[in-house]
């Protein structure tokens, strides 16, 4: 009963940090026998509670020790707590099947699933949010899975009063996990730098040598600035000097993630360059067709998705990678359309051609807008696509640009080994160099001028599953990457796969160590100058066609 | 962008060609139907980039109209819509606004979206007199006598957001984010020039542009973080527009910046650019508008209930935009009843000071420096691609054409009733500059 109270009262504090200060007399002021409502009372304040008192409902509701406490604010935080519209029972759901499964919020008992339209969400808002996640780190301090543990540890680390202070120094006398006690002892160390003991401020700095964490350097930031005379406000030489000693250190390595983070962007903004470009390098390069409608055929690819996964709503994954194959097929069914429809009765009129393709982009476009509507359509990105790999503090990547980074070095091998092994990249090389000769030598030209448009159109389709996990999936989604896709294209080197690959790395590299220094804006037009320039003096691009048949 | 620029050079010309043969058709229907009309013209984009946002404003005008016809009409006539399509290029809307005042003699226009697209139609409307009612949030620094802003200035939605993380959520640094346009830039300076008389140091501002449809956004959201990251609650004003915005809050997710964290605050998010997005990694972000469609009051429900019947699917959203046309149609109709014609003289006379209810429970009016009185609501995002009402304004705001904070503009003041009857006036040399925008 009395830890209970202590604990109350922690809870409390932690939601409102400004009366830490009265932390005390708030302790003694409590009285035994001072009515604390019981479990279903609580629960039922919360879910009755108007906008304005939530907060206040959740504080009380947090206190409570129940076995069914941790379950209720766990899922109040997801946002998966709601009120049956009928009988107005407390329910817990999950998404199910396009409904949701239902469990009791007082027994955790199981119940028959609804749909959704069935229910009302309890809504929250940033405020409790937070004030959630701390009552639900102070309940899992004690979880044995360390890493709920460690996570627990860092929020109630982030701001804690003396009270707490206590508690994450019992928890890291029985810590034995490694992350966890040095989370642990950088809060200490933190805490400590403020203490009148010189010799704790000391050792605290001793401990901070070995931190990465933004509150770490924030911290020695402050402590080794200047004020307006232009002296140190730290007296004591020593711990200023240790606290250079250990800022610089910090700041050294935060340097070499910065970098490592910037060729990271660079690398995954190249990745959808290059998957962006690579189809039109075949059509383009290989075949010398300008296809203006190239960003449409992404389009049809993205929007496959879409429907994939409005046919397969539970398992969003899944319908992810079968919008792959499926992409590819539709994709290059429409580029052989436009090939065999088009483009093979405006070959060797390159600017005839941009017009018919231009035109195609827009009857795309539009057949779009008249089937989906303007409007973008929403794809959801699996769970497995969220969030980052923590590489450490200052290091994260994020895993969708790290997946399709994955892909289209893929998708790049894939085409250089269909070209190269198969016998249709036989044929298609041998119309690129001469068409005549091949022509002569019994291979079906056109066939393979329509599998080859239909090839490149595929893999734009591909590369549109792809952009439709970073991007919208709307009419204008082609629009956005035309231009760029042409860029890497010239800048590579026409017909040469790899320079589009080591063209699109390096231009989304320049973008990236450009951007900070110059604006998103500016990056951009430096980049185009570059390439510019570039062309000048090199009119074939990085990787120029060699032999006779780049003069035919 | 070259490549980007001879594209738009030709998209204008098949456009072109395709509109004149739209004309045609137009030109044909207008003449069969005779004196016993009154025309509104509709002016928003069917096709291209802008159509994602005005087509609905297209359908919610034919709706607002068709529910005046039934009523019995205006004047004892029935409206007609003429509905043209200037597919989202800018000197078009100017070309289809001549076309709307000229050729079917509209006695009013509603439409266009995007500050751009009004400043082309605004000498056109002045030169031959028309009227055009603005449904859209903009940068302020305007006013026309041709033009009721029925959209927020930015002392009705900007300044009251930042007064909001101020306040309430105690934001000390502050990051400007815009796409590179006109409203952007304009709000910035606004919004840079009021935190500054706050007190808030510039080394605590970040302001950052991003060219339109932006869609890499890694190395912005690494440096906001890392901006956010000194220890001081720092909280994002957005004024990034329409189809930037997905890739951004992607990214924000998955760097794992949350709202609790790092608030963003958007002035261009509403519930039909939700109703596109995984809405997941957007829960709690916040937006400032004047209307949510979640607002409970029986006005409001009685206008989703009107816009479901008439598209025909319960799942379509209403926003702030639709509320705009709404309240701006129905100060229409009621000058015109006051006046007794649609003359525009006499509309523009007679629409200063009337006042109509708007959804979220209090009553619009039209102010003489045709902007009008509204709201400020700030919602936080939920999963349902919903607001959640966080703050509102105790009265309503009187939209400010010319914004207090700059400089250049304190002393100016519209104010298009007698004796001053002017949309530029300087309160200090007492001169009508005569440039309203």
């Amino acid at each position: 009963m009395k830890l209970h109270r202590l604990l109350a009262n922690i809870v409390k504090l932690l939601i409102f940090p400004a009366l830490a200060l009265s932390a005390a007399a708030q302790a003694q002021a409590v009285e035994p026998g001072v009515t604390v409502p019981s479990f279903s009372e609580a629960l039922t304040a919360l879910k009755d509670s108007p906008l304005s008192q939530r907060g206040r409902a959740i504080e009380r509701f947090a206190q409570i020790r129940h076995p069914q406490t941790l379950t209720v604010l766990q899922a109040l935080l997801k946002g998966n707590l709601f009120v049956l519209k009928n009988d107005g029972r407390l329910v817990i759901g999950e998404t199910e099947n396009g409904g949701y499964r239902l469990w009791q919020a007082d027994t955790g008992d199981s119940l028959a699933a609804v749909e959704s339209s069935r229910l009302d969400r309890i809504n929250l808002t940033n405020r409790m949010r937070s004030q959630l996640r701390m009552s639900i780190a102070l309940l899992q301090l004690k979880a044995t899975d360390p890493e709920i543990r460690l996570n627990a540890v860092r929020d109630l680390g982030k701001n804690p009063d003396d009270e707490t202070l206590s508690l994450l120094k019992d928890q890291s006398l029985r810590e034995n996990d490694a992350a966890i006690q040095q989370a642990l002892q950088l809060t200490f160390a933190l805490q400590d730098l403020d203490s009148s003991d010189r010799a704790l401020r000391l050792a605290a700095l001793e401990a901070l040598n070995r931190q990465t964490s933004p509150e770490a350097l924030n911290r020695l930031r402050a402590l080794t600035r200047k004020d307006a005379n232009g002296g140190y406000p730290e007296q004591d030489a020593q711990v200023l000097k240790l606290a250079k000693s250990a800022l610089v250190k910090i700041e050294a390595r935060l340097q070499f993630y910065a970098a490592a983070e910037t060729v990271f962007f660079g690398l995954s903004l190249g990745a959808v360059l290059v998957l962006a470009a690579i189809g039109l390098s075949i059509t383009f390069g290989v075949m010398g067709v300008i296809n203006m409608a190239h960003g449409e055929l992404m389009m049809l690819g993205a929007y496959t998705t879409y429907v994939m996964q409005q046919i397969l709503p539970n398992y969003l994954g899944l319908a992810l990678l079968l919008s792959i194959p499926l992409a590819f097929i539709i994709s290059g069914l429409t580029g052989i359309v436009i090939e065999r429809g088009i483009i093979r009765f405006l070959y060797g009129r390159p600017l005839e051609t941009l017009l018919a393709t231009f035109g195609v982009s827009l009857f795309l476009q539009q057949t779009v807008r008249s089937i989906f509507s303007p409007l973008n359509r929403s794809v959801t990105a699996p769970d497995w696509m969220s969030g980052s790999w923590q590489v450490n503090e200052y290091l994260s990547l994020t895993w969708n640009r790290l997946y399709i980074f994955i892909f289209c070095l893929l998708v790049f091998t894939l085409l250089l080994q269909i070209l190269r092994r198969t016998r249709l990249g036989l044929e298609v090389r041998a119309v690129a160099q001469n068409r005549n000769m091949a022509k002569a030598m019994g291979i079906p030209v056109a066939r393979v001028d329509a599998m080859t448009f239909g090839l490149g159109s595929g893999v734009a389709g591909v590369a549109g599953v792809a952009l439709s996990q970073i991007t919208n999936v709307g009419p204008n989604l082609g629009q956005a990457y035309i231009v760029d896709s042409f860029m890497v294209v010239v800048f590579g080197g026409v017909g040469n796969l790899w320079g589009t690959l080591v063209a699109g790395f390096i231009l989304g590299i320049a973008n990236k160590v450009l951007e900070p220094f110059a604006g998103a804006v500016l990056a951009k037009i430096l980049v185009l100058v570059f390439i510019i320039l570039f062309i000048q003096k090199r009119p074939r691009g990085l990787f120029p066609q060699k032999g006779r048949a780049a003069e035919a | 962008m070259t490549h980007f620029l001879r594209k738009t050079g030709v998209s204008s010309a098949m456009w072109a060609l395709l509109l004149i043969t739209a004309l045609g058709i137009v030109g044909m229907r207008s003449a069969r139907s005779a004196e016993d009309t009154i025309k509104v013209g509709v002016l928003h984009s069917l096709s291209g980039t802008m159509a994602i946002s005005e087509t609905t404003l297209k359908d919610t005008m034919l709706m607002l109209i068709d529910a005046q016809n039934k009523k019995g009409g205006l004047l004892g006539k029935k409206l007609e819509a003429v509905v043209v399509d200037p597919a989202s290029n800018w000197p078009l809307f100017a070309e289809k606004a001549r076309e709307l005042l000229t050729k079917d003699k509209v006695a009013a226009i509603f439409g266009c979206w995007t500050s751009v697209s009004r400043k082309s139609v605004l000498p056109v409307i002045e030169e031959l007199n028309g009227l055009l009612f603005y449904p859209v949030q903009y940068e302020g620094e305007e006013s026309s006598k041709n033009v009721f802003y029925t959209g927020a200035a930015p002392n009705q939605q900007a300044i009251p957001a930042v007064d909001y993380l101020m306040n309430d959520i105690k934001a000390e640094r502050w990051v400007l984010a815009g796409t590179d346009y006109v409203y952007p830039r304009t709000t910035n300076k606004i919004l840079e020039a009021y935190l500054k008389a706050k007190g808030v140091d510039a080394k605590n501002i970040l302001i950052n542009y991003t060219p339109f449809g932006h869609a890499d956004w890694q190395s912005i959201v690494a440096e906001i973080k890392k901006f956010g990251a000194s220890g001081k609650k720092t909280a994002v004003v957005s004024t990034i527009n329409g189809d930037a915005n997905i890739p951004f809050y992607k990214e924000l997710g998955n760097q794992g910046l949350s709202a609790e964290d790092i608030p963003v605050i958007a002035f261009s998010v509403g519930e039909e650019e939700l109703s596109g997005m995984d809405t997941k990694p957007l829960v709690g972000h916040l937006a400032a508008w004047n209307y949510f469609m979640s607002v409970d009051t029986t006005k409001n429900a009685a206008f989703i209930k009107q816009w479901h019947d008439y598209i025909k699917n319960p799942k379509r959203v209403t926003n702030d935009p639709m509320e705009a046309h709404y309240i701006g149609f129905n100060m229409w109709v009621k000058a015109v009843e006051k006046a007794g014609t649609t003359d525009p003289e006499a509309v523009q006379k007679a629409i200063i000071g009337i006042k109509t209810p708007n959804l979220s429970g209090g009553v619009a009016q039209m102010l003489p420096n045709h902007h009008i009185s509204k709201p400020v609501l700030i919602g936080e995002i939920q999963e349902d691609g919903q607001f959640l009402t966080v703050w509102q304004t105790n009265t309503l705001v009187k939209g400010d054409a010319w914004s207090d904070f700059l400089p250049e503009s304190k002393p100016i003041i519209a104010d298009w009733t007698a004796p001053i009857s002017c949309g530029n006036y300087n309160t200090e040399t007492k001169k009508c500059s005569g440039q309203n925008y």
